[in-house]
């Protein structure tokens, strides 16, 4: 990159926000494994896609990694007993959500026993076909853990299909509280970057950059110390709000933009998490699907902060129980990060594959403030990442004008929640961002619904009329061949009569 | 005299036949609006609009006669499409408290009758003599025809229920303000 283009980057790079990073709270403890808890209830939809389809029955023993719920389609995942024990329950249990609705889940009471399934890996990994690495990510069960959960082998096939340069492996961890990779990052760095070189393998990358915020020396020392010797570079990026939003990530590490309403493997890059890398590593190195995951669990109300290993199906109590409870009553739950995690309704939830973070937060770290009308200072325009203008689209969204608020690319918004914090109004945009597109998206809906509901009702129409068509058809033939025979009746009688005269 | 009635016989026999002829070749076949509007409204005839099928509606619409709001399976969405059409605004954030609703056989209650899956504009009722009907989700418009017929008020109308694919985040209020 010349100095030029250089200067020209820096600007470029627009928005964001510099949040209280509150890491320190959680940050140093290693990770700790959760005690095995009395039951687990694994959700057959953790994932971006179609639900995973059960294949298990109640009463069933399973070992475990052993396959609960198969893959419900192309883009789906299938899920895995995240211990061995019995199934004892398939039905609706309440899913980690702000509102708290029910999904189907597989609830598992563990023996104890943690028998693993026996699997069969190669001691050389890369002897694998690019295709089998893919095959097997898939089988795992493996998402995207930085939180978008989409299924990992979808994207390394299309990556390979549609040519990609450049993979980068996001270690950004931008959301204040969370230092689950953080945590990973230093702990496990080998076994990451071989789960990295596994990906760029089976991707068809060329380049493999790894983006680590520069609050994170610790990691950064131990990712460069696992990555010496191989063609893996570690690159440190500023620490600042939303650095680990991928679109963000490609563009300071390579210069490039993502186009509006675009996807990263349009210029040539693939973006996956570290954690992911790890969950990769584990798949293919040691044949175990993804049953666990680290969870950051923080907050002010927590006794004792740290990082938990917590096997998929985990209640979220059973985590908060682990850190030594709850202080004070918290004044907000939350699942992931606190700028774009989801608040719980309450802690009878299950931990499951996109959980980065349990927060229990007091009124003081949520600073509940009342809403005050918009004064047009524009903050939030600087703040936007995106280059939108939340003030504007916020404006129209209340005044029930969507058409306008997707005029001003309200589609392109990440709800990454930047303008909402920066706002001194304590104006809360990002509710009105998220409220418009799941409203846009119900009108969406009801419009492929009532297209579909026309054609049959048109089909109908037409068979009805078919159907009475032929019915006449019938009606005329039947008649005219009983004028036909009447006729000839007719006839036969009036030879007979002559006959008789004759 | 002669001439004044030659004159004016000619001149309104040419005016009469041009008219005629322009009445001919610049006639309009209907007004193109309804046929616009009933694309745009479901095509189920449930006649719960109380017009005559989705023509009959979509001409009272046309005629300025009928709300927008009139199409209770449309929803919303049909609301929006037809106030644009019609150049009226309207607050769709009104219209919510039509909760979007849709047929439930009770299996208790029904007899196998037949009768409602005859009535069901859009195929969306599943049964033969004898056997336990069920309803299509997706197919179903709630337009209430089936509930008309059951002779045993096996079927009724129940809200959607909220699914975590479905739900969404609700409009923020803002203290002070009339929402």
């Amino acid at each position: 990159m010349n100095p030029l283009s250089s200067l020209f980057s820096s600007f470029r790079s627009r928005g964001g926000v510099h949040p209280d990073g509150r890491k320190q709270l959680s940050t140093e403890p290693p990770i700790r494994l959760l005690p095995l808890p009395p039951l687990l209830f694994v959700p057959l939809q953790q994932h971006v896609g179609a639900a995973a389809r059960v294949s298990v029955l109640v009463g069933d023993r399973v070992l475990k990694g052993q396959l609960i719920g198969a893959s419900g389609g192309n883009i789906s995942a299938p899920v895995h007993a995240s211990t061995s024990g019995r199934v004892v329950a398939i039905g609706d249990f309440p899913s980690p959500h702000p509102s708290g609705l029910p999904s189907a889940t597989i609830t598992i009471e563990p023996d104890g026993a943690e028998r693993w399934i026996e699997t069969r890996v190669p001691d050389d990994p890369f002897s694998l076909s690019p295709e089998e690495i893919a095959t097997r990510v898939g089988a795992a069960g493996i998402v995207g853990l930085g939180g978008a959960t989409f299924p990992s082998a979808v994207k390394l096939n299309l990556s390979r299909k549609s040519g990609i340069a450049t993979l980068i492996v996001n270690g950004g961890e931008c959301e204040p509280y969370l230092t689950c990779d953080d945590r990973l990052m230093r702990e496990r760095a080998d076994g990451i970057v071989e789960g990295i070189r596994l990906i760029a393998y089976a991707a068809g990358a060329r380049e493999i950059l790894v983006g680590i915020e520069d609050n994170k020396p610790e990691a950064i020392a131990a990712m460069r110390r696992a990555a010496a010797s191989s063609e893996v570079q570690i690159k440190v990026v500023p620490a600042m709000y939303p650095m680990g939003w991928d679109k963000r990530m490609i563009q300071v590490l390579t210069g490039k933009e993502v186009p509006a309403e675009g996807r990263s493997a349009e210029i040539g890059v693939l973006v996956h998490n570290v954690a992911t890398a790890w969950a990769v590593r584990e798949a293919i190195r040691s044949g175990r699907p993804l049953v666990s995951r680290v969870v950051t669990v923080s907050g002010a109300a927590v006794a004792a902060p740290g990082n938990l290993e917590v096997p998929i199906g985990a209640l979220a109590a059973d985590l908060i129980k682990a850190c030594r409870g709850l202080t004070s009553d918290p004044a907000r739950l939350v699942l992931g990060g606190p700028m774009m995690g989801t608040q719980l309704p309450h802690l009878k939830v299950p931990m499951v594959k996109g959980s980065s973070g349990l927060l229990a937060l007091t009124s003081k770290e949520i600073g509940l403030l009342t809403p005050a009308p918009c004064i047009r200072c524009s903050s939030c325009v600087r703040a936007c990442p995106a280059g939108l203008l939340p003030l504007e689209m916020a404006a129209h969204i209340r005044a029930a004008d969507l058409a306008s608020a997707v005029g001003l690319g309200l589609k392109d918004c990440i709800g990454c929640g930047s303008c909402s914090y920066v706002c001194p109004a304590h104006i809360p945009l990002v509710h009105y961002f998220n409220y418009a597109k799941g409203e846009l998206g119900a009108l969406e809906k009801a419009k492929l619904r009532t297209d579909a509901t026309r054609k049959l009702a048109d089909m109908r129409n037409e068979r009805m009329q078919r159907i009475a068509r032929e019915r006449e058809e019938a009606a005329r033939q039947r008649a005219a061949r009983k004028a036909e025979a009447d006729a000839a009746k007719k006839a036969a009688a009036t030879a007979a009569i002559e006959k008789e005269l004759a | 005299m002669l001439i004044a009635i030659f004159s004016l016989t000619v001149l309104g026999g040419s005016l009469g036949l041009f008219l005629g002829y322009a009445a001919r070749r610049l006639e309009v076949e209907g007004n193109p609006l309804v046929e616009e509007i009933q694309a745009i409204l479901p095509g189920s005839q449930c006649g719960q609009c109380g017009f005559p099928g989705c023509a009959g509606a979509a001409q009272a619409l046309a005629n300025g006669v009928a709300p927008v709001t009139l199409c209770p399976p449309g929803g919303r969405e049909v609301v929006a499409l037809l106030a644009a059409k019609l150049g009226m605004e309207v607050n769709l954030a009104e219209i919510k408290n039509a909760v979007p609703q849709i047929a439930e056989v009770q299996d208790e209650l029904c007899i196998g009758c037949t009768k409602c899956y005859k009535v069901c504009p859009t195929d969306a009722i599943m049964g033969a003599a004898k056997q336990i009907h069920a309803v299509f989700r997706e197919a179903c418009t709630a337009c209430g025809k089936c509930v008309e017929v059951c002779p045993t008020e096996a079927t009724r109308l129940i809200s959607v229920p909220v699914t975590l694919q479905s739900w969404y985040w609700t409009k923020p209020v803002m203290p002070g303000a009339a929402a």
